[in-house]
């Protein structure tokens, strides 16, 4: 008796048996295909003898049982097609917000918005900056109740290389990163990056 | 049991010492004696075993950044991932393919998905009333949830209605995407 090693399917995260209750089943077959196409046979068979097979693992439950089950499968999948296609689109249209605040004199600190979208953990990332660059590095919330990320010190360049580069990882290539900048003074000046003018 | 939880539920996480790691050892093989031969393997000597502390009492216990198995009151439940390692150490019962969908949603599995002629039970004199038993499907190889029974199997196999076994922990659930770190 030893352990056994499970191919897991890196779309739904189920054993590979499971992949068509997940609902992704199409990418599933993708990626099995991709990675493990020995394994594609075993599971789903040569795609003449697919409906054998099919048919098969369903005797014991009665045709019209079955019928059902495939018809709600096919539900949850299309739903959940939609739901992905709806995440996709929100992550498109949606931009990282890089805001750099002046403080006094030369100082400045650099705040982070709109990462949730991505599944970015903030928390994490604020530590990653805080060690990455040697600054204090928090979490905080913004004047519209959303979470972001305040780091002290002129980085804005280096955080958003670093956020390209993260969102790269996640397949997320083409998001949008704004800069704005902004005084905190009661006088904003237009010119930025010019050391702050006396009243 | 985890069909909400998240990271908000995590209370503490530390490391275990080693002689408690090693006396988690002795209580899992005692629980289920087929671990025996591989429980060093599976919970090496030299891994850091981490407790993870949760709301409701639960307690996870980690192996290398995976969670292998838990506790809720005084008995150790293994979760999937270490159920699929080594599927024979554990009493097994199996369910018709009409339940999956069910299973994996998290419902208690009734009485008639496991008597129906793709369902298994293991012959008599069967499991006790109570036990952790694993749960797989007709036509699957592994398994996809982990529950307690709620009457014996001899019983499900007579009376044949209601629930039969309580959910524990299913493929899909919210312990089963939980990602340690």
């Amino acid at each position: 008796m030893s352990l056994r090693s499970i191919v897991y399917c890196k779309v739904c995260s189920y054993p590979l048996d499971y992949c068509e209750f997940s609902g992704k089943l199409k990418r599933c077959k993708v990626w099995v295909t991709e990675n493990h196409p020995e394994l594609y046979s075993q599971y789903y068979g040569d795609t003449e003898t697919e409906e054998a097979t099919n048919k098969l693992a369903a005797s014991s439950i009665g045709d019209e049982r079955e019928e059902k089950l495939e018809k709600d499968l096919k539900r949850l999948q299309s739903k959940q097609e939609n739901r992905e296609q709806r995440e996709l689109a929100k992550k498109l249209s949606s931009k990282v917000i890089i805001k750099r605040e002046a403080r006094t004199k030369r100082k400045c600190m650099i705040a982070i918005s709109g990462l949730e979208v991505f599944e970015i953990d903030m928390k994490k990332l604020a530590k990653t900056f805080a060690s990455k660059f040697a600054t204090g590095c928090s979490v905080s919330k913004n004047a519209e109740k959303k979470e972001e990320i305040v780091i002290q010190g002129d980085l804005a360049d280096e955080a958003e290389a670093y956020i390209h580069k993260l969102l790269e990882e996640k397949g997320m290539k083409d998001v949008k990163v704004e800069k704005i900048e902004t005084k905190k003074k009661k006088k904003p000046i237009t010119t930025p990056g010019a050391a702050p003018a006396e009243e | 049991m985890f069909r909400k939880f998240s990271k908000e539920d995590v209370h503490s996480r530390s490391n275990v010492k080693s002689s408690v790691q090693r006396t988690l050892k002795t209580k899992l093989v005692s629980q289920f004696p087929v671990l025996e031969p591989v429980i060093d393997e599976l919970v090496p000597k030299k891994s850091q075993v981490e407790l993870i502390k949760c709301e409701d009492k639960i307690q996870l216990y980690c192996v290398d950044g995976e969670v292998l198995f838990f506790q809720k009151f005084n008995e150790l439940i293994p979760t999937l991932k270490f159920v699929h390692r080594i599927p024979e150490a554990f009493p097994t019962v199996q369910v018709d393919r009409g339940a999956i969908k069910f299973v994996m949603s998290g419902a208690n599995i009734m009485c008639p998905g496991l008597t129906s002629p793709g369902a298994k039970l293991p012959d008599a004199p069967g499991l006790e009333n109570d036990t952790l038993v694993v749960i797989t499907a007709e036509n699957k190889e592994n398994a996809l949830a982990v529950g307690r029974l709620l009457m014996s199997t001899e019983d499900i196999k007579s009376i044949n209605k209601g629930h039969g076994v309580e959910l524990y922990h299913h493929l899909g659930d919210c312990l089963w995407n939980f990602n340690v770190d």
